[in-house]
């Protein structure tokens, strides 16, 4: 009893050192569980190494992420001081009161001119043009696309596609070249599959898939200031567009049922298939040759056009917001402050992060750092992204709902299931009393 | 509690030299409990159901406002959440059959002298010591189309057995099988070897045939516990969660559990999914009430 007793005492008195150190100067950054979490942590250092403020980045794995920020946001906890939070969050936690309003910050620093107006438009902004700004974009991404190159320069693959589509095989400008290629490597007798795209339904894997043909064929999922969604998300040419996914199912390797950024870059590194969608915070692991046994066959590609020319790509990434209910606000703006001036945002891109810093973006330098920066920079200027309402969740269901069946189970018609989506989104935006 | 059920503290003791008397002593063992049920248990249930009636969502700070009971109809009319409940119903149809015959049977084979019985029943045990997370991980590795080994062994080429929809909940009910087949070969065998041995001897020599001695004396036997056993798997398999939700995400395998956690936690449809989570509380009483009136009729005889 006294030896446990003694054990609480310690206990206690660690407990309450821990709390004198958290009172002086650390901040928590909270981010998921990835690879430019780990460059963010490397890149903190060297604030801490300037200021001597530590700085954790505290991670969680992706499928949790959204579910553990939210938990401590509605629990109003000050765990973290900020968050490296999903663009379509910017409704939901704006609204909920659990992000510090930016806006005077970006006037200050004039942030709004120095990022990249995408990244801007999608990572800082919410509502939709209302120059009210809740993040400071700091993790730039977008989908994507690795290749074979080996299997795209071999000369007897090359005589006899062309002899097969009457074009040279070479990395996909459009969807219908990309399709192409796709069913033109499909060889389940040999093990070798067309290509590999996103089927996961449980958060937004597939909807981000399906998004990249909807947006290259010139269709949009709705208006973002009417939320009118009839005869935008169920067009013609969102129709055309989700057949052409569907079709791209057809060439994924058996079980890809339910897939999404581990699975598609499996693809590539166990010699799967000959190309595969992915965001590109995920092509580092594909150049380095103790994680991609064909590392030095691996290239890349932006999302092709669609039948129209139009050229878009599902947005990733994310932007640093401050937490309403963190201790240590102030000492958080002095850390943003810090974090996009034009040196850190160099070092930043140079440890790895997808700076969404304009200048550094534009620059040679970082345009040729990889063989997928140039195509990364080609993308950032012509993402779209979801709905960032705070019910984009509830959207998101139904979308999975809808598509999955289609595109995996083969039930009903494209037009059908885009129909129902409709009806769907329009019913949810009518509960809340969003336009109409 | 009627005072003549409790013993007498000893005058003797040290609690009674500490000046504690019966009903302190009583108090200080059942208090923390109560207050343990009623702040974990009892508030957070009543608590939720307030919400069930309100629009709330934990994710704002706009109040809550009272719907009434539009959160039940909504739920209650969804096509989608019917689905939910069907595949459920089938789900648990399905694993609780496989786990009776296959835990039952693995019970009667081991109910008799046979050598290194005691490591047979600890490693058919293995399986249902393992966490639910870990053995949906390693089975859906063994179910993979391009390595896994039961398609190898089997001889089934690329079959896809988790990204076939008609085919997905019954691979993963084939796992719930695997898994809690033991549980309930351990109540069968506790009950087998508790059924009187010189009912079968006097069987024997009525000269009563196997299925008749199975059918008239070790079922009747072992029906009650066994019918323990199926509440347990039944109320266990109506909540499967993480079983399903690593192994498929098929929109032909989401079960209540999942469908319930991504409305509270993925949209935050706080009210929503309190009025959800309500409709399955009475369904999971109302089932496990038929089976213990069931369970009562069978002991009586």
């Amino acid at each position: 009893m006294t030896l446990k007793f003694n054990g609480m005492l310690a206990g206690v008195a660690l407990g309450a050192l821990t709390a004198t150190s958290a009172w002086s100067e650390e901040l928590v950054i909270f981010w998921a569980e990835w690879d430019p979490a780990n460059y963010l942590q490397e890149l903190v250092n060297e604030y801490e190494e300037e200021t001597g403020i530590s700085v954790t980045v505290e991670t969680t794995p992706w499928s949790d992420f959204q579910t553990k920020a939210f938990t401590e946001f509605n629990a109003r906890g000050s765990a973290y001081d900020m968050i490296v939070g999903d663009s379509q969050w910017l409704g939901a936690a704006s609204e909920g009161g659990h992000y510090v309003d930016l806006t005077g910050f970006f006037a200050e620093h004039n942030v709004a001119e120095i990022m990249a107006p995408a990244t801007v438009k999608y990572y800082a902004e919410y509502p939709g043009n209302s120059g009210t700004y809740w993040a400071i974009p700091a993790e730039g991404d977008a989908v994507g696309w690795s290749y074979r190159k080996d299997w795209f320069e071999d000369p007897a693959e090359m005589a006899a596609f062309k002899a097969k589509y009457g074009y040279d095989l070479a990395p996909p400008e459009t969807w219908a070249q990309l399709t192409d290629i796709a069913e033109f490597f499909h060889r389940p007798d040999e093990d070798r599959y067309g290509i590999a795209i996103y089927t996961d339904n449980s958060y937004d894997a597939m909807v981000m898939g399906v998004e990249n043909a909807i947006f290259s064929y010139g269709a949009e999922l709705g208006d973002f200031e009417t939320y009118e969604v009839d005869g935008f998300v169920n067009s013609a040419k969102a129709v055309a567009a989700l057949d052409n996914y569907k079709q791209l199912y057809s060439y994924t390797p058996p079980g890809w049922a339910k897939t999404f950024f581990v699975e598609n870059n499996q693809a590539i590194t166990e010699s799967l298939v000959a190309m595969s969608m992915n965001y590109f915070a995920f092509f580092p692991a594909l150049l380095n040759e103790a994680t991609n046994p064909h590392a030095a066959n691996t290239g890349f590609f932006s999302n092709p056009a669609g039948p129209d020319g139009d050229k878009h790509a599902a947005l990733g990434g994310q932007g640093i917001s401050v937490v309403s209910y963190s201790d240590n606000q102030e000492a958080s703006m002095e850390f943003l402050k810090w974090f996009i001036k034009p040196e850190t945002q160099k070092r930043w891109a140079e440890l790895g992060g997808y700076t969404a810093h304009a200048a550094t973006l534009e620059s040679d330098e970082f345009r040729q750092a990889t063989p997928y920066n140039e195509a990364f920079y080609q993308t950032m200027f012509t993402v779209k992204d979801f709905w960032a309402v705070p019910e984009f969740a509830e959207l998101l269901t139904a979308a999975n709902q809808r598509l999955y069946p289609f595109i995996v189970g083969d039930e009903g018609t494209a037009q059908e299931t885009l129909d129902a989506l409709a009806a769907d989104w329009k019913a949810t935006f009518k509960k809340y009393g969003r336009g109409q | 509690m009627a005072p003549d059920v409790m013993t007498k503290l000893d005058p003797n003791s040290r609690a009674a030299a500490k000046g504690l008397s019966d009903l302190t002593i009583r108090n200080l063992f059942i208090i923390p409990t109560i207050a343990f049920l009623i702040i974990f248990n009892i508030f957070p249930l009543l608590y939720s159901l307030g919400y069930s009636f309100t629009d709330f969502r934990a994710s704002t700070n706009a109040p809550a406002k009272f719907v009434g009971l539009q959160n039940y109809r909504a739920l209650l009319s969804d096509p989608f959440i019917w689905k939910n409940f069907s595949i459920t119903a089938k789900y648990v149809l399905i694993s609780v059959t496989g786990q009776v015959i296959v835990g039952f049977g693995l019970a009667m084979l081991l109910n008799r002298t046979i050598p290194a019985k005691g490591l047979i029943t600890t490693l058919l045990l293995l399986p249902m010591m393992l966490s639910m997370a870990v053995v949906g991980l390693f089975w859906k590795l063994l179910y993979d189309p391009n390595f896994g080994i039961i398609n190898y062994f089997l001889g089934l080429g690329k079959f896809e057995w988790l990204a076939d929809p008609d085919m997905a909940l019954w691979a993963i009910a084939i796992v719930d099988i695997w898994m809690w087949s033991p549980f309930v070969m351990l109540l069968s065998l506790a009950g087998l070897s508790a059924v009187p041995q010189h009912l079968y001897e006097a069987a024997e020599i009525d000269r009563a045939g196997s299925f008749y001695t199975f059918s008239r004396i070790t079922l009747p036997l072992v029906a009650p516990i066994l019918m323990i056993a199926i509440i347990f798997r039944t109320m266990e398999a109506f909540k499967t969660f993480d079983l399903a939700y690593v192994l498929s995400s098929q929109p032909t395998t989401e079960l209540i559990a999942i469908r319930l956690y991504k409305m509270a936690f993925q949209e935050w449809q706080t009210g929503m999914s309190s009025a959800f989570a309500y409709i399955v509380l009475i369904m999971v009483v109302a089932i496990t009430n038929i089976y213990v009136k069931y369970l009562n009729k069978v002991k009586a005889r």
